[in-house]
């Protein structure tokens, strides 16, 4: 028995294996080359249409002219081709894919780097660019090399005001930027048993900024009980005996983290840089944009104001529900923030939220590259807690004085 | 698969927002991503690639998984991209679309020539000569063909 995408491509480490696709999916940013090089391949096939997907979540809605004929060509496109199609506010790709559409031992591959986000469930879930996934729309399948496999052994349980997006920094600062090159992540132990289903998102979501292919959570009890409730009856997935640990991580050891601009592997504790003082926060994106992300900022802001520019995206419309069906969105909003449209936000900078010349965003999305967010500007990484005492204070400030 | 042209010079790490920003990604004229390539790295650059081999450090093309980083290259008139490792779906994206990635060790000097034969596999610069790291044999024909879509096109997959 190998690794989880050893057993899920059907070969050992190093071999390139050709794979039928479970599901693909692609945005508005992807989607709009992907289609060029669809019509350009010509034959004219497009297999599987059931279980093809375009997600509009880049520049949602719409913000140019330019931009809405690009997505009117790929709606029409969506249409034609007879694919699920996500509209403007339904939400970022990954979040919608995980809504039930992603399942254990599936092959699944989005024209999107996070699409590694879905290894969560059990799944080889990985990204690809335009090219490969006009690939396969025409053949319904594509090539892998078989990964290796870097276990993350994680022990214990989170505590205080420590969040699974402090555990995903501390793994990336651990292993580097390419310190998985070409190679998959398994996220193993007791505490990865531990985690909830949104946890393990924000956890695998990761697993590109340190080079990997893949981020991967045995399906287990949580796994089972989360896609039931989206209809879904399925098998849990026993982890490799023996298993080869390269990273250990105690989770009780976690504490609030920052990683600084402008790379995601330079972290340290939120602590060391409080008073530092910030222009924008913002809380969303594939990373930490779920309810519980939401929810855990909006305990710490509730019956406050923020003192910053605060902007909230929702990672999707059903997060979104959940939250105005609850007190989460109405504290949120009456604390100051701007809610916006479920999508990517200001994560790549190309679409509202962009930040200005020498401006500091704290931000709970996964990059922090050079001028990513706007010309000239810094972002920090942290968690939803990190992101409610930060808007609050006005400058950087740790959560832990706030629970 | 061989080729020649003058060094350029970058780091390590260097992500796909500093090959091409996400402000520019809203269009279909490849020219604009040419015009504009690592601009928020160093703006004369983009000036300096007709005809250029990039020897960069690890991990280069990291991020995002734009495509246009890839494309924006092969329109500003690189000749090939070399460094010790590459992010992989910028690997991917750049045989893809007919960019030619050349995975090996090999010192860099400004302007130096570099030449490369990648069916015999070295590289070489300033007298030194370096193995280059195979490529599979699936994308040593997508790249012999000029990239994926020709690839398929012809009759493949």
């Amino acid at each position: 028995m190998g690794t989880l995408a050893e057993e899920i491509l059907g070969a050992p480490a190093g071999e390139y294996v050709d794979r039928r696709v479970d599901r693909a999916y692609a945005h508005d940013g992807t989607g709009v080359l992907a289609r060029e090089a669809w019509l350009s391949i010509g034959t004219g096939a497009f297999p599987d249409p059931d279980h093809r997907y375009l997600i509009f979540d880049h520049i949602v809605p719409a913000n140019t002219s330019l931009t809405a004929d690009l997505q009117k060509e790929l709606r029409v496109f969506a249409r034609q081709q007879g694919m699920h199609l996500s509209d403007v506010g339904g939400g970022v790709c990954h979040q919608v894919m995980a809504e039930g559409y992603a399942l254990p031992g599936e092959v699944i591959v989005g024209a999107d780097s996070h699409s590694c986000t879905l290894g969560a469930f059990g799944a080889f879930a990985t990204g690809v660019g335009a090219t490969d996934m006009a690939g396969i729309w025409a053949t319904g399948e594509t090539w892998f090399r078989v990964p290796e496999t870097t276990g993350v052994f994680l022990d214990g349980a989170l505590t205080g005001a420590a969040a699974a997006k402090d555990v995903a920094l501390a793994y990336v600062s651990a292993l580097g930027m390419d310190g998985a090159t070409y190679r998959a992540l398994e996220f193993v132990g007791e505490g990865a048993g531990g985690l909830s289903m949104a946890d393990r998102l924000t956890l695998s979501n990761m697993a590109v900024e340190t080079g990997a292919k893949a981020g991967m959570f045995y399906a287990d009890a949580v796994t089972r009980e989360y896609l039931a409730g989206f209809g879904h009856a399925v098998e849990e997935q026993t982890p490799v005996d023996g298993y080869r640990q390269e990273v250990t991580l105690d989770l009780g050891d976690i504490e609030p983290l920052l990683a600084l601009p402008p790379r995601v592997d330079t972290v340290c504790p939120v602590a060391e840089k409080e008073g530092l003082a910030v222009d924008q926060v913002f809380l969303g994106t594939c990373t930490c944009g779920r309810y519980e992300d939401l929810e855990a900022f909006a305990r710490i802001v509730r019956g406050k104001k923020v003192t910053v520019r605060t902007v909230v995206v929702p990672a999707s419309r059903a997060v979104l529900t959940r939250a105005a069906s609850t007190w989460v969105l109405p504290a949120l909003i009456e604390a100051g923030c701007a809610v916006g449209t479920p999508g990517c936000g200001p994560c790549l900078g190309a679409h509202m939220g962009v930040i200005g010349e020498g401006e500091v965003c704290l931000s709970t999305a996964n990059r922090n590259f050079r001028n990513r967010m706007g010309v000239g500007g810094e972002i920090y990484l942290a968690s939803p807690q990190t992101a409610a005492a930060t808007a609050l204070a006005g400058e950087i400030r740790s959560p832990e004085g706030c629970l | 698969m061989k080729g020649e042209g003058h060094a350029v010079c970058l780091g390590r790490d260097i992500d796909t927002d500093l090959i091409i920003a996400g402000r520019y990604l809203r269009t279909k004229d490849r020219s604009v991503w040419a015009a504009h390539v690592f601009e928020d790295l160093d703006p004369t650059l983009a000036g300096r690639l007709a005809g250029a081999v990039i020897v960069a450090g690890p991990n280069f093309g990291c991020g995002s998984s734009r495509e246009q980083a890839a494309v924006a290259l092969k329109e500003a008139g690189v000749v090939a991209v070399a460094a010790p490792t590459f992010a992989r779906i910028f690997f991917r994206n750049a045989v893809n679309i007919g960019l030619l990635v050349l995975e090996c060790e090999i010192p860099c000097h400004e302007g130096e020539a570099v030449r490369f034969d990648l069916d015999e596999g070295w590289i070489e610069a300033g007298g030194t000569r370096r193995p280059l790291r195979p490529l599979s044999p699936r994308m040593r024909e997508i790249l012999r063909s000029g990239g994926l879509v020709p690839y398929l096109s012809g009759g493949h997959g």
